[in-house]
């Protein structure tokens, strides 16, 4: 059933009355995954399953002039072999699934190449076999004769007049005429206010820079798997890791033309996607492959099709320019976004731009950005997508703002900082926000005050996510004992159902071992948008609350029939139904009594709630961090890292701790190693761990995670989003550090030793 | 081309197995397709990401870059044999007290690296950890947790020891 579209505001419940919000129990899916049974993409068999693999293009921009795939269906053992061919061509039309659009036209020809091939290890053409081998033999077996096109993987170079062009028909949108040629900037966005010449006018210290970051991959250590099956009466399943299942369904239906009902997709334990699991590559093919030859096709993707054809985010150029009085009162602001948008246009320069001064209250600021296609895979959502790169410049360019003011960093951004009632640079008026507390949590902290040896640095860095609710549906159902069990449509991808059988508990004033928390399949729950957005504790946790809080209400009116008393007269506490007058000598009514009754009082007690939840509040982070540089060999060693943060209310302080700690180490990760590498022929040269270097156990200290806590009232316990925003600051606190350490500014991403040493020889 | 396969006998948690494997064939798909032991993950493929670490007769090593052929005659202990039955390894156990897990998905593989630890090294100091634990990936935790567990968990089994 559909509920409340925007709840009126609440205080949330008082912390004190809290039982089980904010505690840290055991999470309920955790025994499966320390024990290893837990079913992730690659794990599942079905009978009579194939094998399907992707045969790639080795160029980064061809035109497909032929493929023939007659040898491959010859061989013994290949059963299905499809390319762009066995797909319906689609027509232009945005979806939106909850964290970011998509065009599922240009999603389809990502899935597979149509006429052209627009970057190494774009899929061409898919094969299904009984084994591996035979697989592998078929996908050799494949003639493609392909017009080798010039290429361009650099954001700025294709940007350039004579770049070569990777769509006829793509013109730059956003300009005020319509351009007469096609060209790869897809789109320019901007946000201006004020009057930028009048506030640098006004200006006594103006700091700019130009800063640029490398294209980086999410790097969940899970690769893309699916399982698919396309039943002869047309009725499909499908089991595959996904940040969605209804996403899964929802593009698998408009790729291969088919109708949501007849898929039914499953998810799998997800291992990790930080947003690059939002979006479809096997499934459609793998449902294709099934559809030919009517066995179920498993497709597991290698390491090296993760990085050459998924993910990754942006590389980048921001250039950043900042005007302040001699107060450091920021006047004036002059930011450019150049982000690279993969194959197809969509990078993340909106959230980029949206995000480049949301800490700040600026009166006169310019952010334009500009989306590129370039011959590199399609981008795909990582984390705070687009935010940590606009961060990088201008974060950056606050250092130096305070260096050359002679402030402390910390003092500067107060002074700046949004508070509530503020207009956003974004839009809309920020309430109960918490950056101050936030800052304040690092200007307190021991960290803050504690000295630094030789070649050691301090860089502090701050960063904004909005943080989103969106659709949600849940449902929770009680069993004849009195135990509960919560049933979402949402991916746990770091602990969700651990927050949600704690607000489902807390509602019902049951242990939270006594609910046991199900992500089901797209025919089992009700719509919802993808796990993204940092939305899921917050908007599926209010779906949560809410039916928790029908049930309470049925307990109550069941319980009033039991005591024979009035509803009115009835309360519920501490998870059994009381009679508010002791004088009427009414036993108290426990949900497992209740439960035990449900027969005499109507039948099964459960209830789903479906909603749209608005008001996600949005979250700000600030960070400190140490390094020690080594001056003969250029390596950064992080020596100390605090990121403080304001999550609303922690639901299971654990695993928020878990959000901010990850995030820390994929964002330095992105300031201090990794990159993606293309050789002068467009091919990626480091597609795999050994030579895309994440961040190991070696490479980092302990990270002190500072929970600030200002609660979000719209939330039923106050909870915002908390997986996105400790990406944001890590770019720029890391390379604030160095330049402490070795007295010079370095704005290229990654940090890496060469860059280093070159700078300490040029000082 | 499909080749003639072998048969191979080893011990695996235990429990002697037998199983018939391609000559290409890694330790890793053996456990996975012919064992049903999908609890060592395939994350990389070329041992860099430590996802399907297996203890082969007392050694770590990762069983993607070990060929299943290899196995014959050997000692194989995997994340299925962690735990005692039903009772958790005091690995297990203070992963989940210590929520050094998010996806899970590297977890089997950290789980097996650290038990190979304590038992050459029951007393390890963090940077000790840090370092063994180098060859296991994990992108959501930042290892902050996952320290602090292999910590806890090897104080605990020395108080067990004494």
């Amino acid at each position: 059933m559909s509920d409340v579209l925007e709840r009126p505001e609440a205080a949330p419940l008082d912390d004190g009355q809290l039982k089980v919000v904010g505690t840290r129990p055991i999470r309920p899916d955790g025994a499966e995954k320390v024990t290893g049974k837990a079913m992730y993409g690659a794990d599942l068999a079905m009978p009579g399953q194939l094998v399907g693999k992707i045969k790639r293009s080795p160029h980064p921009h061809a035109r497909i002039v032929s493929i023939d795939t007659r040898r491959a269906k010859a061989l013994p053992g290949v059963k299905a072999v499809v390319t762009a061919a066995d797909f319906p061509e689609l027509a232009n039309e945005e979806y939106e699934v909850g964290e970011g659009a998509s065009n599922v036209r240009d999603l389809a020809m990502n899935v597979i190449a149509r006429d052209k091939a627009l970057y190494d290890g774009h899929a061409v053409a898919a094969v299904a076999a009984t084994s591996s081998a035979i697989a592998d033999e078929a996908l050799a077996l494949i003639t493609v004769e392909y017009e080798v096109l010039p290429h361009v993987t650099d954001v700025e170079a294709a940007m350039a007049p004579d770049a070569p062009v990777l769509h006829d028909h793509l013109f730059t949108a956003g300009l005020a005429e319509k351009p007469s040629s096609p060209s790869n900037i897809a789109k320019r966005n901007e946000l201006k206010r004020g009057d930028l010449g009048a506030g640098f006018a006004e200006a006594d210290v103006v700091v700019e820079g130009r800063y640029t970051t490398a294209a980086v991959h999410q790097g969940y250590i899970e690769p893309h798997a699916c399982v698919a099956s396309f039943g002869a009466d047309g009725q499909c399943q499908v089991w595959s890791s996904s940040q969605g299942q209804f996403m899964i369904r929802t593009y698998c239906a408009k790729v291969l033309g088919l109708e949501s009902s007849d898929i039914r997709v499953t998810p799998a334990e997800i291992g990790g996607g930080f947003g690059g699991k939002t979006t479809v590559y096997l499934e459609p093919v793998a449902l294709a492959l099934s559809r030919q030859c009517g066995h179920p096709v498993k497709m597991v993707m290698t390491r090296d099709e993760v990085f050459r054809a998924t993910g990754p985010t942006s590389g980048a150029v921001v250039e950043v320019k900042l005007g302040a009085k001699a107060d450091g009162t920021i006047v004036a602001a002059d930011v450019v976004l150049k982000y690279q948008a993969g194959a197809f246009p969509g990078s993340p320069v909106s959230p980029g731009t949206m995000t480049a001064l949301a800490c700040y209250d600026v009166p006169n600021f310019s952010i334009v950005g500009f989306d590129v296609v370039t011959n590199t895979p399609k981008v795909a959502a990582y984390r705070a997508p687009g935010a940590p790169i606009s961060a990088f410049g201008v974060e950056s360019a606050m250092d130096d703002l305070a260096l050359k003011l002679g402030m402390d960093p910390i003092a500067l951004r107060e002074k700046n900082a949004v508070r509530d009632g503020v207009k956003a640079a974004y839009g809309p008026t920020f309430r109960n926000i918490g950056y101050v507390e936030t800052l304040e949590a690092i200007k307190n902290h021991p960290h803050y005050a504690a000295p630094l040896g030789p070649n050691q640095g301090r860089g502090v860095a701050v960063g904004f996510w909005f943080n989103i609710g969106g659709e949600s549906t849940a449902a929770v159902n009680l069993g004849e004992d009195g135990t509960a069990v919560v049933i979402t449509g949402n991916p746990d991808i770091g602990g969700s159902r651990a927050s949600m059988a704690m607000m489902a508990a807390e509602v019902l004033g049951l242990p939270v071992e006594k609910v046991r928390p199900i992500v089901a399949d797209t025919a089992s729950i009700g719509f919802s948008m993808l796990t993204g957005g940092s939305r899921t504790t917050f908007a599926t946790g209010m779906a949560v609350t809410q039916a928790a809080q029908k049930i309470v209400e049925d307990l109550k009116r069941r319980a009033a029939l039991l005591m024979d008393v009035a509803v009115d007269e009835v309360e519920f506490v501490n998870g059994a139904a009381v009679c508010r007058d002791p004088a009427k000598g009414k036993a108290d009514l426990t949900i497992a009594q209740l439960a035990a009754k449900a027969a005499q009082t109507g039948g099964p007690i459960g209830a789903q709630v479906s909603l749209n939840a608005q008001g996600a509040g949005p979250g700000f982070g600030v960070h400190v961090c140490d390094v020690e540089v080594d001056p003969e060999t250029g390596h950064v060693t992080v020596l100390r890292y605090t990121a403080a943060q304001d999550v609303g209310k922690a639901i299971h302080p654990s695993y928020v701790e878990g959000q901010i700690q990850g995030g820390v180490a994929q964002g330095v990760g992105w300031a201090l190693n990794e990159e993606y590498i293309f050789d002068r022929s467009g091919r990626m040269e480091n597609p795999g761990f050994l030579d895309y270097r994440v961040p190991v156990a070696s490479d980092l200290p302990m990270i002190d995670a500072v929970l600030v806590e200002v609660a979000n009232p719209r939330h039923p316990f106050g909870a915002k989003g908390v997986g996105e925003v400790p990406i944001v600051p890590p770019l720029a606190a890391v390379a604030n550090a160095v330049r402490g350490a070795i007295g010079r500014r370095l704005t290229d991403l990654p940090l890496s030793p060469p860059k280093i040493r070159a700078a300490i020889d040029a000082g | 081309m499909t080749t003639k396969r072998q048969h191979i006998s080893a011990v695996v948690n235990g429990d002697p197995v037998d199983f018939l494997t391609e000559p290409g064939a890694t330790l890793l798909d053996a456990l996975r397709d012919d064992l049903g032991l999908t609890g060592s993950k395939e994350g990389c493929g070329s041992g860099d990401c430590g996802a399907c670490s297996v203890i082969l007769d007392g050694r770590l090593v990762c069983s993607c870059l070990v060929l299943a052929v290899e196995a014959e005659g050997r000692r194989v202990e995997t994340i299925e044999g962690l735990a005692d039955g039903s009772k958790l390894h005091p690995l297990q156990q203070k992963f989940l007290e210590h929520a050094a897990l998010q996806c899970g998905f590297c977890t089997p593989g950290l789980l097996v690296a650290a038990k190979a630890l304590l038992d050459v090294n029951p007393d390890p100091t963090e940077s000790e950890a840090r370092y063994w634990l180098a060859g296991n990936l994990c992108r959501c935790t930042g290892y902050d947790k996952v320290i602090r567990a292999v910590m806890d968990a090897a104080a605990e089994l020395r108080q067990v020891r004494v």
